[in-house]
């Protein structure tokens, strides 16, 4: 059924601070490693060592170089930026799907696809602006971020081990797991404390994750300028002895 | 948006077909239009020659294939075609689905329509001298009241068709050059277009299209074509002004500064990149803009006016069948290049996390 379920106490998702992740992949290589063995996969790669390596990836880590506006005092900064499934309460990727292979559950809010009901038709990937889907070219059917359904739940694995692998890998703790309908989780007060976010509000998806903007840095120009000859100084190497002025251009370098 | 050849067919063959439909459908529905009575050779016997508006056997035909044409290339998009079936049951909330069921409704008066088309013909080649089958509806017993219903389902379920499948489209807020409001009116206007030009090019081949509904057609047709460029260049207009989604806004990080993409995930093209990062398009948008102007809109006009022309002035000669013919493949042709650009401009917003 493609229509979505009444919004549930629980919802499950990921809180992701941008702060802390320093961009290693890690999340993103566990999720893939996880899920090609798990219920819901395998993550094919269409052409694994070939000239165009296509495969299908739950996580995708982007980075970005931040330029302050330059009337600021702001430094830049770079941020790594882990894009997967937001595991939103009212998204179109659910309600476009012809076939109700895109579903929402409604116990946890847990967004999934039914592979056997699915005819990749591609619809409910142009609905995400997230690009939290791709197809698999070997199946026909369209993939994403299952929350490691087949982890959290699995009684066979150790309390702690029932994490999403993505959360497990994070080498900074960078990443977070819990209930975001509970205010009093250890995820919500996270998000309160931070300002946790979610982009792209306007779509009206009303995502559960949340990203944790950056804290601000510590201004690097002012540093810069603090070891720095003052700007006042003025040296002209022409004026220099031979031995000098052959220091003077070797250090400049 | 990667231009999809088998979408492309499926929106400009099945629109051009559900646009013939809608002409006749309409046509049926008003119901036959007669002459005065003419004296014969009897005392007290006249005769009247009557017609089905827009109604014509091979333009009934040409447009039952052009339509199935286009919903089986449309199934040369699905990963798994064989389970098509399963996309009739979310019609309360997919468009797509939705469509598939229109689809489906309008086969049935259609089909009915076809059957009978073929018993008439049937009985037509079979006819001897002792028993003349009368070629008209009242000849196979149609009552009368089937017949406007047939037609007003025939014209709702083609145009119905039509506004479920803009809908796929507009309803995709993640892609902004199809969440406009000129998306939908135009899939209807040049799907109805293209009916104006298919009815009389298939009407030749069994000149059953009474020559005032090939002037009206004709007329309807410069109408349309003038109508649909208009539209289309208000819509090109309109995407053109869309400011295009920033990587600071995707990530919500644009308070912070200047957000450009330093390095993306992945070195080689991703399924995302591929399917949603497709530039060629915009980058010859204006040439193939122009292009599509003139082979949907002019050169069919122009053809269709001297038709219309040549009609008028009593002038009816092969001629005119190789006019409308020409009419239709130029704008088959320019409906395939402004399909092709509705779909490989259209920008879809998860690029913007790639924006370097």
């Amino acid at each position: 059924m493609t229509r979505l379920p009444e919004p549930a106490p629980r919802k499950l998702g990921l809180v992701i601070d941008l702060d802390t992740c320093v961009g290693c992949h890690a999340c993103a290589v566990a999720c893939k490693e996880w899920n090609d063995g798990g219920a819901f996969g395998p993550l094919p790669d269409a052409d694994p060592y070939g000239a165009e390596p296509r495969g299908v990836w739950f996580n995708r880590v982007h980075s970005y170089a931040i330029e302050p506006a330059p009337a600021t005092d702001a430094s830049g900064m770079t941020v790594h930026f882990p894009r997967s499934c937001l595991h939103c309460e009212t998204p179109d990727c659910v309600t476009v799907c012809p076939t109700g292979a895109s579903y929402k559950r409604a116990e946890d809010g847990i967004v999934l696809v039914d592979e056997d009901k699915c005819i990749g038709c591609q619809l409910c990937a142009w609905a995400c602006p997230y690009g939290a889907r791709e197809i698999n070219v070997q199946k026909g059917t369209m993939q994403k971020c299952t929350l490691c359904v087949d982890r959290i739940y699995n009684e066979t694995l150790d309390e702690t081990d029932r994490k999403p692998a993505c959360v497990l890998a994070c080498p900074t703790r960078a990443r977070h797991f819990g209930d975001l309908g509970d205010p009093d989780s250890a995820v919500s007060t996270l998000v309160a404390e931070r300002d946790g976010y979610a982009p792209m509000p306007e779509f009206g998806y009303q995502p559960v994750n949340r990203y944790l903007p950056p804290r601000p840095r510590r201004d690097g120009r002012r540093d810069a300028d603090r070891s720095a000859v003052p700007k006042d100084e003025v040296l002209d190497p022409e004026q220099l002895p031979g031995v000098l002025r052959w220091l003077d251009r070797v250090l400049s370098r | 948006m990667r231009p999809t050849f088998s979408i492309i067919c499926f929106t400009v063959l099945s629109g051009v077909g559900y646009g013939a439909w809608f002409l006749m459908g309409v046509g049926l529905a008003i119901g036959p239009i007669c002459g005065a009575p003419q004296a014969t050779a009897h005392p007290v016997i006249t005769l009247r020659t009557c017609h089905i508006p827009f109604f014509d056997h091979a333009s009934l035909l040409l447009a039952l294939l052009l339509v199935v044409a286009g919903l089986l290339a449309s199934l040369g998009h699905l990963g798994k075609p064989s389970r098509a079936w399963r996309a009739l049951s979310q019609w309360r909330s997919s468009w797509l689905s939705r469509e598939g069921v229109a689809a489906l409704l309008t086969f049935v008066p259609a089909s009915l329509l076809v059957t009978h088309a073929a018993a008439e013909a049937w009985l037509i080649a079979t006819a001897t001298a002792d028993h003349v089958a009368p070629r008209s509806w009242n000849g196979l017993a149609w009552s009368e009241w089937i017949r406007p219903l047939l037609g007003a389902w025939l014209a709702a379920g083609s145009l119905g068709t039509v506004f479920c499948t803009a809908n796929i489209y507009a309803s995709l807020k993640t892609i902004r050059a199809w969440h406009e409001r000129h998306v939908v009116p135009g899939y209807l206007l040049l799907a109805a277009y293209g009916g104006t030009l298919l009815v009389p090019a298939a009407a030749t081949l069994d000149g059953m299209l009474h020559p005032v509904d090939h002037a009206i057609l004709g007329c309807a047709a410069l109408v349309l074509a003038a109508a649909g460029a208009w539209l289309k260049l208000r819509y090109w207009r309109a995407i053109d002004a869309q400011p295009a989604t920033t990587a600071g806004h995707a990530t919500g990080l644009e308070h912070l500064g200047d957000v450009r993409s330093m390095e993306a995930p992945h070195t080689e093209e991703s399924y995302l990149t591929h399917e949603m990062g497709f530039v060629l398009a915009r980058r010859h948008a204006r040439k193939l803009r122009r292009i599509a102007l003139w082979t949907a809109f002019a050169f069919p006009a122009a053809l269709t006016g001297v038709g219309v022309i040549a009609q008028i002035a009593g002038a009816v000669s092969p001629a005119w069948h190789l006019l409308s013919w020409a009419a239709l493949a130029s704008g088959a042709a320019g409906l395939f290049v402004e399909r092709w650009l509705f779909f490989a401009e259209a920008r879809h917003t998860v690029m913007a996390y790639y924006a370097r």
